[in-house]
């Protein structure tokens, strides 16, 4: 063959074509990559949903555990004709929302294309089966089993807080972990710890042929991933004593905590009203009903409620005094119904006079601790009140107040203890004194703090100086949680000063009826409660009764703190409903001649004192 | 051999090349097949669905055979000599006309809307350019040598190609550099080839590696071809490559001087300034200042002198060409940057920068590339079976019926199927050519080469796209891709090769 521009041609065509081919070669036959992405291409994936953790509480019961109910799925494209009303009938559903549905899907079939869709969502199993009899009259339809949250004792629904399906928002600020369709813990410990409880979903792979149908495993399931449990988790909290807290304040407004002070775990939450655990597993049903009742259920005012501690406030405000020297354990003061000054008074009750330190806390003494906070806001050591003042703050910091306590449990709030730049702007520089606020000293005025806080302040108090920061979660197998639950923190009260306050504790619980003693009602024989009540002044109506205590005396075991909204007196409400707490917990009953008062707090009923926005 | 014999006055039907036209139908008949492959999934319908483009293709392959039936039996393949010059300007006409009067698709002006109806007039172009080329280069006396015929054959040709690029079709345009093997085998130096695909050689290297590798590498071909062309190969070997080699060099020992002034301590000071000299209190080294390039056009500005004037001794005017070729080859690869960044359009330049691995971008342009080449991958030795491809039907490849027709080939019907249409394209090609070689006109000999050349630019360009050998240039797959404008202008393009071919062997 002759080498001219013919052939030379001819052979530029021949490698030109070649190159093409070989190029084809070595992308069809000799390189895995392709058919790998294709296949990738090709894969459905259908998630399995891991079932959440479980919640146990301190004892090991389960306070939330899983059942499972069945979302119906359809596929709309394999829909036949078929019985609306046998379907209707099975299901227990309208004809109406079928109809409806059918409709929508039909409306957005190319969106949907051979893809499932949820029909309607969380069957009960009883329902389903019904349905899974006669199924094969109903093609394109079908159950996918999801896990659901469900509650053996009703205990602590604010605290444990509900799962719902993720909205857009969430979404938006979750966009790698959650996909549309996923569960998620909206409040409380489900929101606290989603992390732990959530688990790691997993997959199916399918592969898709070219009419988009689902045709077969993918390599027989070879790299499906299966889906991972949530994480078990044992919260601090005691099922039935958070039980029997919520009978106690069943229809009253406020709360109930309970702490163990040798390690701050929080016994027992209580916020009332609360939302029912029934609520909780269904809360897209209930959401509305719970969002518009006027007591607010959802506000959990545990954590959130700022009140006026009230009388409780004198033992801090006596511990600072005696750490300060502005009196002894043996100083006497005076009460002729009250602290005078200039032409105003603080009132008191009725109660023996002079008194010393212990004694005014067992009859908690107003004037005492008037006393006390003007030699502590007018001590010389100090150049102006402005600085007495802000020492003050500061010490009642150190007892957690008017800050955060950092708890594990979401949403807490601090609180609010006053500073001098506060009433510098309040009343000016200079422009107040002492006598300005006296409030202060009996845990009025400008104090807000939570229920928390105040039970924070006893187990302080029982453990003579330091409390741990409280929380929810204990440690167990998987959950370890962060070592700043185990450290000590003290108040800048020395410990020596304690003895002196759980004395005047012990002495108003224990003295008896008619020693004049405030709490003689929260007397539980051989128990050895020690108690401070509190009435709480306030502009939304009667006084709040509140009331904290811890048993026994030594090595105490817990620490209440008990706030009833517009209860009146301390000794009415939330003396009874501590220590009947505090009963329950040390001996697991309550005592024969404390049945009466039991049945009374049981049935009590102040719902009608509390002024709300209806 | 029956049918090709020069037997004067065979019949009709016998006179006809029917390898070519079989070689056709098959063609249109896989194009067809493949075109309800993919979109069958999407629209589920009859082939015949004249709603989807399986049943409009099936309506512009029953026009397509009208006109070649009427281009073989009505019209005398004599008119297109004589009416090539007033085609040529009609058509020279509709290009232009269509940029002001065409409607805009994927940014690019070059099709006419009728109602429904849309025609590309750049596929008729393809045949008036070649009817005229034809028509020139066949009179007597036409030599391609001649300065004059050769700036008239290049202004035939570059006059629809620079309006085609005016209408944004560059990739339409590029089809027209295939004219230039015709013009090769019509007696246009080899070296003009070559020194085309050198500069696009340059081109390449300028962008991807450095203007220095591409001077470089000019240089060393420009010594190479002087010393082979006065057989001096042996001097080459001892005395340039060493050179070479040592050029090459450069960069990596101005580096390493540039490192042992600076000092470790300084280099370190000056990675926590990154690369700032002022931030880091370093002195600039006077090595920075020295570019490889200077001392690499330094050298070549010593050594060209001394080889033109050895050039001038011994009379040879190659080696004066030569050296002026590299000078142009340095100019172009100084001007390659700013072609690249002022004159190429921002799309062009994309596909470029990926098909040329500057930029990994498997999401935007390179996509396409990148699903298409999955598609092709993943059908294998014989594919997944007719209708039963996924990548396609999920529409993961773009333009899965008129440009990305060959993914569905690919997919569907794997190595067998692709490399069998390669292999039909290469024998209609070749079948082409041998036809216009054995003929006694100029005009189709010419006419046949322009054919041949256009088929293969369009087949090489459109499959090494959707392979990822070539950048993503939007032309589709003669007679295979979904298309009107696209189906009639190659039939033209064809038929009247094959009326011509014939009408030699009934009179001859």
């Amino acid at each position: 063959m002759k080498l001219n521009r013919e052939n030379k041609l001819i052979i530029g065509l021949c490698t030109a074509a070649a190159i093409l081919i070989a190029k084809l070669f070595s992308i069809q036959i000799l390189d895995d990559k392709y058919k790998m992405d294709a296949e990738n291409n090709s894969m459905v994936y259908s998630t399995i949903y891991p079932t959440r953790g479980i919640i146990h509480d301190r004892n090991g019961n389960i306070l939330v555990g899983n059942k499972v109910a069945y979302d119906l799925l359809v596929t709309p494209k394999e829909v036949e004709d078929f019985d609306t009303l046998a379907f209707c009938e099975v299901l227990d559903v309208t004809p109406e929302f079928v109809r409806e549905k059918m409709q929508e899907f039909y409306r957005n079939r190319r969106r949907i294309g051979y893809q499932s869709v949820i029909m309607i969502k969380q069957l009960p199993p009883e329902t389903y089966m019904k349905f899974a009899e006669v199924a094969y009259k109903f093609p394109g339809f079908r159950g996918q089993a999801r896990s659901i949250r469900e509650y053996p004792f009703n205990a602590g629904g604010n605290l444990l807080g509900y799962v719902s399906e993720v909205d857009a928002a969430f979404l938006a600020k979750h966009p790698d972990e959650y996909k549309s369709g996923d569960y998620a813990g909206k409040t409380g410990i489900e929101a606290a710890r989603e992390e732990e409880l959530r688990g790691e979903k997993g997959y199916n792979i399918w592969l898709r042929n070219s009419r988009n149908k689902i045709e077969s495993r993918y390599r027989d399931g070879e790299f499906d991933k299966e889906a991972v449990p949530g994480n078990d988790i044992t919260t601090t909290i005691d099922a039935e004593l958070q039980h029997y807290g919520q009978m106690l304040m069943a229809n009253k407004v406020g709360s109930l905590v309970a702490i163990e002070p040798s390690t701050g775990e929080i016994l027992t939450m209580v916020s009332s009203p609360g939302i029912d655990v029934d609520m909780l597993a269904d809360i897209g049903q209930h959401y509305k009903e719970i969002s518009t009742n006027p007591y607010k259920p959802m506000f959990n005012r545990a954590v959130q409620a700022s009140y006026p501690p009230g009388s409780v406030f004198k033992l801090v405000n006596g511990l600072i005094g005696l750490e300060e020297g502005v009196l002894t354990p043996n100083t006497m003061y005076p009460c002729s119904m009250g602290y005078h000054f200039g032409k105003s008074k603080l009132g008191c009750h009725a109660h023996k006079s002079p008194i010393n330190f212990e004694e005014s806390i067992m009859m908690s003494c107003n004037a005492y601790y008037c006393y006390i906070l003007r030699d502590l806001l007018e001590n010389p050591k100090y150049k102006e009140i402005d600085e007495a003042l802000d020492k003050w703050r500061e010490y009642v910091m150190s007892f957690g107040f008017g800050q955060k306590l950092g708890s594990d449990f979401p949403s807490e709030l601090g609180g609010f203890i006053p500073d001098s730049k506060y009433y510098n702007r309040y009343y000016r520089k200079g422009g107040w004194k002492a006598t300005t606020v006296i409030s202060l000293s009996i845990g009025q005025g400008e104090i807000g703090c939570t229920p928390l806080h105040l039970a924070n302040l006893c187990a302080t108090i029982a453990n003579r100086g330091f409390y741990y920061t409280p929380h929810i979660i204990k440690d167990s197998e998987h959950v370890t949680i962060d070592p700043k639950y185990k450290e000590k923190h003290y108040t800048m009260v020395d410990t020596t000063h304690f003895p002196k306050v759980v004395g005047g504790m012990y002495r108003a619980v224990n003295s008896g009826y008619g020693s004049g003693g405030t709490a003689s009602v929260a007397a539980v024989e051989g128990l050895d409660i020690c108690g401070k009540t509190g009435t709480a002044q306030n502009p939304h109506g009667s006084d709040h009764s509140v009331f904290i205590c811890f048993a026994p005396r030594d090595n105490p075991k817990i620490a209440v703190a008990a706030y009833v909204e517009n209860g009146g007196f301390g000794a009415t409400w939330a003396a009874p409903i501590a220590s009947l707490l505090t009963e329950m917990y040390l001996t697991g009953e309550i005592s024969k001649d404390r049945k009466n008062l039991e049945a009374r707090i049981l049935q009590g009923d102040l719902m009608d004192r509390v002024r709300v926005k209806k | 051999m029956r049918d090709t014999g020069g037997h004067r006055g065979r019949g009709l039907a016998k006179s006809i090349d029917w390898k070519l036209v079989i070689c056709y139908l098959l063609l249109v008949l896989i194009g067809w097949a493949n075109i309800y492959a993919s979109i069958h999934s999407s629209e589920p319908a009859s082939i015949f669905d004249f709603d989807s483009r399986s049943g409009k293709q099936f309506v512009w392959i029953v026009t397509a055979l009208c006109i070649a039936a009427i281009i073989l039996f009505a019209l005398s393949p004599r008119i297109y000599e004589g009416l090539s010059v007033p085609i040529y300007i009609f058509v020279v006409a509709l290009l232009i006309a269509v940029i002001f009067l065409g409607i805009e698709v994927k940014g690019s002006r070059s099709w006419f809307a009728f109602g429904p109806v849309r025609f590309q007039p750049a596929e008729i172009s393809k045949i008036s350019t070649s009817l005229l080329l034809a028509t020139f280069m066949s009179q007597q006396g036409y030599r391609i040598g001649r300065a004059k015929d050769f700036i008239i054959t290049a202004l035939i040709i570059l006059l629809p190609m620079l309006i085609i690029v005016l209408q944004s079709e560059t990739g339409s345009a590029l089809v027209y550099v295939g004219f230039i093997f015709m013009l090769y085998r019509e007696g246009l130096s080899g070296w003009l080839i070559f020194l085309v695909g050198m500069a696009i050689l340059s081109f390449i290297l300028t962008l991807t590696a450095s203007p220095f590798t591409a001077i470089l590498v000019i240089a060393a071909v420009a010594s190479l071809c002087i010393c082979l062309y006065s057989g001096r190969f042996r001097f080459w070997l001892i005395a340039c490559v060493p050179l070479i080699i040592l050029m090459a060099c450069v960069p990596a020992i101005m580096n390493a001087w540039t490192n042992s002034i600076i000092g470790p301590e300084g280099l370190e000071a000056l990675a926590a300034a990154e690369g700032d000299f002022a931030a880091a209190g370093i002195a600039e080294p006077w090595t920075m200042k020295v570019k490889p390039l200077y001392i690499l056009l330094g050298v070549l500005g010593l050594t060209t002198p001394f080889v033109a004037y050895l050039g001038y001794r011994e009379r040879s005017i190659f080696t004066h060409l030569s050296l002026l070729s590299m000078i142009a080859g340095i100019v172009l690869v100084f001007s390659a940057d700013f072609i690249f960044n002022e004159v190429l359009q921002d799309h062009q330049r994309k596909r470029i920068e990926v098909l040329l691995g500057m930029k990994e971008d498997p999401t935007g342009v390179g996509y396409n590339v990148n699903q298409s080449m999955i598609a092709i991958g993943s059908g294998g030795l014989f594919g997944k079976g007719y209708l039963n491809g996924t990548q396609t039907t999920y529409g993961f490849v773009p333009e899965q019926s008129t440009d990305f027709i060959f993914c569905t080939v690919g997919e569907e019907w794997g190595f067998m199927g692709s490399a069998f249409v390669i292999m039909l394209y290469v024998f209609l090609i070749w079948r082409i050519i041998r036809n216009a070689e054995r003929s006694r006109e100029a005009f189709t000999r010419i006419y046949g080469y322009c054919v041949a050349c256009c088929i293969f630019m369009h087949l090489f360009i459109n499959i090494g796209m959707t392979i990822g050998l070539m950048p993503v240039i939007g032309i589709p797959l003669p007679f295979v891709s979904y298309g009107g404008s696209s189906l009639w202008g190659f039939t033209a393009l064809l038929f009247i090769f094959i009326a011509l071919d014939r009408n030699e062997k009934k009179y001859f």
